[in-house]
């Protein structure tokens, strides 16, 4: 489908996690477990207030691969939502499910530690990330611009669901504004 | 320990006995090490899942099946040493209340599979206050195979989510799963009646 296409079926809400919230529906991914993160807030906020979707709060990040995993062996898609120092709980589990059982994970990365960042770990794990997704040659994206944002994260899901293999999609301050030092 | 009073039991004993109960086609997780290697002993069907890998979690992936057929009876088992590792999905169960998930930890104090070492809670935490702690309050020490048997029944009778707690011996797992993650996940999706086979 095209993007001026989809720009036609009643998107109101351009922001990016109104655009994110479109998506996600569009492609019946109603399963949403996330550890939280300040600029995924307005996305988490509007995803517990529309009844398509079951979203909740995990104690940490593997947990929720895990449960979006069994989810999809038995019929049901989700995503998880999580912050860069999140990201960085999970190498094991992407190596020791996600990818050897073939499962489309597919991940939406809050991205701190950089362009601005005030804290020295978040940029020292920021730097893991993408390392990371390249030893085990997992797709990846970093969305900076909103009129890209649609495209990209609708074809990455439905890459990742035909292929059956992990995404994530590393959503970066010029595109959400990021978090800054704030007292 | 409040465990005082129950009896150590055998891991694949107890496994076999679950097996025998079920006759819905009810998904049955199993968690790392010796807890798969009996479900895969206790005889495969095509609604078990054998995990490889990724310690701590049988309650998550089992809380995902659950939560996407709601109508199906889902079973996780899993070790102590492998609960340690991710006590905060007792909560995340607790809160989003499944009817239909069932919990069983095989409970022997130690990481049997890497030299029997004690884990940190040995002697000294309950897994089934843990669990009560957590907020699921459906949560049982087996006394012995005819109350595990008795509590099993029971869990599968009710609408909200169970946890049984079973103290077993040092033995190791009887047989050793097929390591074919694919097949395992493939197979597991036709048993659940996800897909066709090809």
């Amino acid at each position: 489908m095209a993007i001026a296409e989809q720009q036609t079926q009643g998107i109101s809400d351009r922001s990016w996690h109104g655009i994110v919230l479109q998506t996600l529906k569009r492609n019946e991914i109603s399963l949403i477990p996330y550890v939280p993160d300040r600029v995924l807030t307005p996305l988490i906020k509007n995803l517990h207030a529309d009844p398509f979707f079951t979203t909740f709060a995990t104690a940490r990040e593997e947990e929720a691969v895990g449960i979006v995993s069994g989810a999809w062996m038995g019929g049901r898609r989700g995503a998880v939502l999580m912050q860069t120092s999140g990201f960085a709980t999970l190498a094991n589990v992407l190596a020791s499910l996600a990818v050897p059982y073939q499962i489309p994970l597919i991940m939406f990365v809050s991205e701190r530690g950089t362009l601005g960042e005030f804290n020295y770990g978040q940029s020292l794990v920021c730097r893991t990330m993408r390392p990371v997704l390249d030893s085990l040659a997992l797709e990846h994206h970093t969305i900076t611009r909103l009129d890209e944002l649609e495209f990209i994260a609708d074809r990455s899901i439905k890459q990742a669901v035909t292929t059956q293999a992990p995404v994530t999609l590393i959503l970066n301050p010029l595109l959400t504004g990021g978090k800054v030092f704030d007292k | 320990m409040n465990t005082g009073n129950t009896k150590v039991m055998n891991r694949f004993d107890v496994t076999s006995r679950l097996i025998g109960k079920l006759k819905q086609e009810e998904a049955v997780i199993g968690g790392i090490g010796n807890t798969n290697f009996d479900l895969w002993a206790a005889g495969h069907r095509p609604q078990n899942f054998y995990m490889l890998g990724s310690m701590g979690l049988a309650f998550p992936i089992a809380l995902g099946v659950a939560l996407a057929q709601p109508e199906r009876r889902v079973f996780a088992l899993e070790g102590d040493g492998s609960l340690l590792m991710q006590l905060g999905a007792l909560s995340t169960i607790a809160a989003l209340k499944p009817k239909n998930l069932i919990m069983i930890v095989m409970d022997n104090g130690i990481y049997q599979i890497t030299g029997a070492q004690p884990t940190p809670a040995a002697g000294v935490a309950d897994i089934v206050a843990i669990a009560t702690g957590s907020g699921l309050a459906n949560s049982a020490w087996a006394a012995d195979e005819e109350d595990f048997e008795r509590l099993v029944d029971e869990a599968m009778s009710t609408d909200e989510p169970s946890l049984i707690a079973v103290r077993i011996d040092d033995k190791p797992g009887v047989g050793t799963t097929r390591r074919d993650p694919v097949q395992i996940r493939e197979r597991f999706m036709h048993g659940l009646g996800v897909r066709e086979p090809l």
